[in-house]
Formats: C-alpha cells, structure tokens, sequence
C-alpha cells in the first residue's frame, strides 16, 4: 500500500481513489429526509395537535364533552319525557332495571312493572316490583310533545315505555314525580353553557383588562393591579351571594341565568388578567416586538398580531381548567338557594332537591346528577392538562 | 428589607381603602335594608311593629343619613376599633364573631394539617414516579376530590358516619355539650365530629396541593444540580430532599397569603350543610338578612387578613429565597 500519496495523475487520467459521479449537492448535510420534513415544517397547531393525540385521558374526555354538548342540541329528543311532566302516580320511585331476558327468553331492553304500595306504619312510598308484567321500550317513539328548536311541534323520542302508560322510569322519580332521567338530561344544557358562557365572558376581560395592563404598563398597570388585588382579597362565595342578591327578584329566570353566568365570569377574570398581563411583561421586551414597532405597526396591531398568538394557547389550556370550578360554582350557589331558580334547570337546582339529609337516608337516586357533575369535572380536568402541555413548546412529548 | 416591608405597608393603605368602599357598595347593593327585611318579615307572620320604634332605630344607626356619610362613619368606627352592631344577634359584631372564633380557628387548623399531611407524600411520591401506574392512580383519587361537590360528600359522609358509628348529625359537639365547660367528654365528642369536615374540606384543596406539588417538584428535578448531585453519589433520599423539594415549597409560602382569611371563615357552604357553629355560616346569614354591619365589618376583616398573608408570604419568601431576596434589592 502506499502510505504517502504520490502527485496527481497526468491530466485525463482517473484519479486512484473513488469519487462519486454524482453531481455536487452543497446542502446535502442539511436535506431533510420527508420524515424530518414533516416534523420540523409542520405548523404550530398541527405540533400541538401530535401532542395533544399523546394524552389519552385528554383525547377521550375532549371526545366526551364534545359528545356531551352535542347532546344539548337534541336534549329534548334524548329525554323520555318533557322536564316539567309529572306522573302523579309515581311520586320518589326508585330506579328500575334494564332487563334482556324474560322466563329465560330474550325479549330485548326492558323493565319489570311495579305496583303502588304505602306503608302505613311509616307512610313512605313503596313500588315492588312485579315480575309478572314486562314492559318492553319502545324505540324512536311518540311521546311528551314539545317544541323542537323553539320551530316546529314534535313528539319524537329516543326512548318510551309501553303505549299509554308511564312506567320506565330508569333512575327513578323526585317528590312530585317527575323523571330523573328526564331532568338529568336537560340540565346538561344549562349546566354546560354556564361554564362556556362564563369563561366567555371572564377571557375577554380578563384578555381586554390584562392585555392593557401589560402593554401599556404605567398608572394603568397600576390602577389595575390594585382592582386586581381588590377583587382577589375578597373571599368569593361571599361575592357570588352579593352580587346574586343585587338580581331583582321579579326577573324571569331565563335573565336570572345570565346574570348567574355574567357574575361567574366578573369574578373569574382577575387570574386571567394577570396571566396575560405578566406574559405581555415579558413578550414586549422580545426583539420581534421592536422589530414591528419600528416597521411603525400600531400597538393594536402588535397585541393582537404579535403578541397574543404568542400565547392564546397557553391561555385557551388554562380556561379549559377554570371552566371546571364555574360549575361547581354554580351548583354551590344553586344548592344555597341563590343560583337558578325553576323551571330552569341545571345540576345545581337539582341537587338542591337532595340537602336534606332524609334524601340521602330515603331516596339515594335523587343524587344521581351529582354523577354527571363528576364526570364533566374531571373531564375538563384531562382535558386542560392535555391541552396545557400541547400548548407548551418546551415540553416535548415524544 | 425594612425599607421593603415599610413600601408594602405603605402600599397596603390605598387597596384597604378601595376594599373597604367595595365592601360597603356590596353590601349596600341589595335593595332596602335590614329593617325593611325586618318589618316584611314580622308582618307576613301577622305580628305588628311599633312603627316609631323601627324610624328610631334607623335614625339610631344612621340609616336616614346620605351613603357616603354612612360609609365614612362606618370607616371612622372601625378604625377606633368599633366595628358596628348586629341587629339580626342584637350584639356587638366583635362578640357575635368572636363567639365562633375559636372553633373556627381548630376546625381550620386540623383541616390545614391533614391537607399537608396527605398531600405531600403523595405529591413527593408522584413526582419521584412520574407517570407510574401508582402516579395515576393518585392523581385520579385527588381529582376525584375536588371533582365531587363538596355539599354532598358532607351529606353523604354525615349519612354514614349516623350509620356506621352513630355519630349525631350535624355540628361541632353532641348536643347535651353545648355551653358545657371544656371536660374529657366533651372533648371527644368534639373530636369525634371533627373528622367529616376535615376530610370534606380537606380533599377539595388537597388535590390542588398535590398537582402543584408534583408539578414545581418535577420542574426541580430536571435541573442540572440535580443530575450533578446524582452522579457524585449523592444518596437518592438526599438528593431529593436536600434543594429540589425545599425549591419546589415556595409556592407553598406564597399560599400562606390564601391560607389565613380561609382559617378565619371556614368553608362556607360546607358549614352550612354540616351546621358547624363557625363563623362561615354567620357571614353567609348576615349577607342575606342584610344585617350590614356584621357583613361588612367581617368581610372587611377577611380582606385585611389577606393583604396581611400576602405580605407575610411575599416577606418569608423573600427571606428563604436568596434570590429573589437579590430582586428586591435590584429593583430599589
């Protein structure tokens, strides 16, 4: 072998060792493989998004609150009766069972009848069941009417007992006979829109508010840091009961409950406002921001262009947490007797049916919507974690 | 760190005055006023009032004078120590609260410690086992927590607690104790109905506890000095406790400023449903009897106990932090 390479070939010789044919590529190093490329050009919301499919909890419960509020659309639909129907014969009936099979026969869903009984020595309302009569569930049936959408009559529901006669009542009935079920599934609505529209309403203030405070800086940061500070050192039920006292008492409760949602939300806004207030803090300072103030853009324009994407998902994440305690909120107001009043019905209104302790003692299902009060809870719970850690650039999940 | 301390003093003076016209406009905001209330009341129930002695008492408490005289006298009052009188008890609003202060005080004290007791094992223990079964498994159990309202656990609680242990509903003490001078008996009664507000009170702030806990921790735990710490043979226990964990508690003391007006009110609604005799229950009643001075004297106490646990916070951070100690100095 030669160790010392000798001079180079007379001209049109080839050269002894190997030289790619192939044509010269400065950026070779640099080339990113499709793979790379779809990684590392990918958009910020389409990295968020491989982040977020990651957090399975967050997935699932974002899917189940999207099926949820879904469900608010149609709830009149969903629900076996109307809210207000009241079977005067089926006063606290407990929860019946699905059944599938009858005498070791397949019949298909449905529920075994009962038969009135009072006890006499305690006067409590007795149903046992009658396992002689089946009553089968009818699908996509006529029943209650009601007005679909406010638009049109229809008597269309997923589900109802046997023709003519009300008997399936599958998580029982309250003290004037009216279905759990029923009333579960309406308060939904009015459940979940109050956390929507609170938060609605605490982000653009608390985005307004802060986002002021934060650019401009000044007496009006410190003017709102002290209103801020105010509101912060009161503690809020307090609050919450002032203001829901202020709401005179002859308003119709539809105005009731969007006074309920508005209080929600004035109170909410302060953690808000200080979370885009600090971040703005920190942003104004960046070079990009200078960049655009010299380029002579306005300061709306460098908020709302510039700053606030920065971090709008960051902020989304942390409603998405918040929303959560508006609605307990509103069932610990509507459980004093100050949130909403009926025929407006939420979770809330419902369980303040259940604060006595005899409920518990006698009639266990009328708790029942605390059930879906957990499940929403925790859901939005999953689902803001999972949102928090998409949204967070420096935390990488794979 | 005095000049410090005397510019937060300083800066306190303005937000209490601010409070203190908020609190008044609050409880101002319901129409009509106690004595309305009042009246209404007696009349529905068919009784009568002297109507000379109802314009007496408004002219005696200043009813019939403009609201921002009312609102100075109530100021001036408070500041010479007189924090007003409770129409609705016909007592001074100092005695009413300080009547319940106390038990207040242990209920909240008891409910703090277990808090801290469950809650930091398990957010070290979270942190440490960072997305293990047992990580979720914990965390779910402390979501659950605050996910179930608290009115109903105490209910459901209070239910079993009849069952199981026959425990009597409701309240701080068995009946036949109340007004009793403090013996072993009744000492354990009240022991004995500590436990159901405890844990109710309890597990709602315990799962916030834990996640920042295991958040902060984890934030500490990435850190280089750690890695250092490890790979010089650190023992793990010491490599835990030694900076990460005393790192990761100061968001601990910067609670504290949350902490002290919560000792003095309890949990409200929680209170109610369990009809403990604290104070939470009596702010809730003033607020809706309208019984203003009793409201407001003691939001306007809970207010200043806040701003003072800021300040405490915001001091003992300062003192524990050497570098935030360093801040302070820079911005002067």
């Amino acid at each position: 072998m030669d160790a010392i390479p000798g001079p180079l070939p007379p001209d049109g010789a080839p050269i002894a060792h190997y030289i790619s044919p192939k044509p010269f590529d400065p950026k070779a190093i640099e080339k990113l493989s499709p793979i790379q490329e779809r990684v590392y050009l990918a958009s910020q919301l389409r990295l968020m998004w491989w982040k977020f499919k990651k957090h399975r909890a967050a997935v699932y419960s974002g899917f189940f609150l999207l099926i949820l509020y879904t469900s608010i659309l149609i709830s009149e639909f969903l629900a076996p009766y109307n809210l207000s129907h009241r079977h005067v014969d089926n006063i606290y009936m407990p929860p019946q069972g699905i059944h599938l099979f009858h005498d070791g026969k397949f019949v298909g869903p449905f529920v075994y009848g009962t038969r009135y009984h009072l006890d006499m020595d305690t006067l409590r309302r007795e149903y046992p069941v009658d396992r002689s009569v089946v009553h089968k569930l009818r699908f996509f049936c006529e029943g209650d009417p009601y007005r679909f959408w406010g638009l049109f009559e229809a008597r269309f529901h997923l589900f109802c007992g046997p023709k003519g006669n009300d008997a399936v009542f599958l998580l029982g009935t309250d003290r004037l006979g009216r279905d759990m079920l029923s009333r579960i599934i309406y308060g939904t609505r009015i459940s979940l829109t109050i956390g929507l529209i609170g938060i609605t309403v605490s982000f653009l203030l608390g985005i307004s508010i802060g986002g002021l405070a934060g650019y401009y800086g000044g007496w009006i940061d410190i003017v709102v840091q002290r209103i801020i500070e105010v509101l912060q050192s009161l503690p809020s039920i307090p609050l919450w009961l002032a203001l829901a006292a202020i709401m005179p008492v002859d308003w119709s409760p539809i105005i009731v409950y969007f006074g309920i949602t508005i209080i929600l939300g004035l109170i909410d806004w302060t953690g808000l406002a200080r979370a885009v207030r600090s971040k703005l803090l920190s942003l104004r300072e960046e070079d990009y921001v200078m960049a655009a103030e010299l380029m002579g853009a306005s300061p709306r324009r460098i908020i709302f262009r510039h700053l606030i994407p920065g971090f709008l998902s960051h902020l989304i994440a942390s409603a998405t947490i918040t929303i959560p305690s508006m609605i307990l909120g509103e069932t610990a107001l509507s459980f004093l007797g100050l949130g909403l009043r009926p025929p407006v019905t939420s979770w809330g209104v419902l369980l303040n049916e259940a604060q006595n302790i005899n409920v518990v003692a006698l009639y266990p299902w009328l708790i029942l919507p605390v059930v879906p009060v957990i499940l929403v809870i925790l859901a939005f719970n999953f689902l803001g974690d999972g949102l928090r850690d998409a949204a967070d650039p420096y935390h990488t999940a794979w | 760190m005095i000049r410090y301390i005397a510019f937060r003093l300083l800066a306190a003076v303005p937000t209490l005055i601010l409070i203190s016209a908020l609190v008044f406009f609050i409880i101002q905001l319901p129409p009509g006023n106690y004595f309305d209330t009042y009246v209404a009341e007696l009349q529905a129930q068919g009784e009568t009032v002297d109507p000379n002695k109802i314009e007496y008492l408004k002219h005696e408490y200043g009813f019939d004078k403009p609201v921002v005289e009312q609102y100075a006298i109530w100021v001036w009052d408070m500041l010479h120590g007189d924090f007003g009188y409770s129409f609705e008890y016909e007592m001074p609003v100092t005695q009413v609260v300080g009547s319940r202060l106390y038990m207040t005080i242990l209920v909240s004290m008891v409910t703090i410690i277990f808090t801290w007791l469950i809650a930091f094992p398990i957010g070290i223990y979270s942190a440490t086992h960072q997305y293990s079964w047992s990580d979720y498994g914990l965390t779910f159990l402390g979501l659950l927590g605050l996910a179930i309202p608290n009115f109903l656990l105490a209910l459901i609680l209070m239910y079993l607690a009849n069952i199981w242990f026959g425990t009597s509903i409701g309240h701080l003490m068995d009946a036949k104790y109340l007004g009793q001078p403090m013996s072993w008996d009744k000492f354990k009664s009240i022991a004995e109905h500590l436990v159901i507000p405890v844990v109710v009170i309890g597990t709602s702030g315990t799962a916030g506890m834990i996640r920042r806990l295991r958040a902060n921790l984890l934030d500490e735990l990435q850190k280089q000095y750690v890695v250092t710490a490890r790979a010089k043979g650190v023992p793990p226990l010491r490599a835990l406790l030694k900076y990460p964990l005393r790192m990761s508690l100061n968001f601990f003391i910067a609670d504290i400023g949350g902490i002290l007006p919560s000792v003095i009110s309890g949990a409200e609604v929680v209170a109610i449903v369990l009809s403990l005799e604290t104070t939470g229950p009596l702010l809730i009643r003033a607020l809706q009897s309208q019984d203003m001075y009793l409201a407001g004297s003691f939001l306007m106490f809970l207010a200043t106990l806040t701003i003072i646990g800021v300040l405490i916070s915001d001091i003992a951070l300062a003192l524990l932090d050497p570098r935030i100690r360093l801040q302070v100095r820079q911005t002067r």
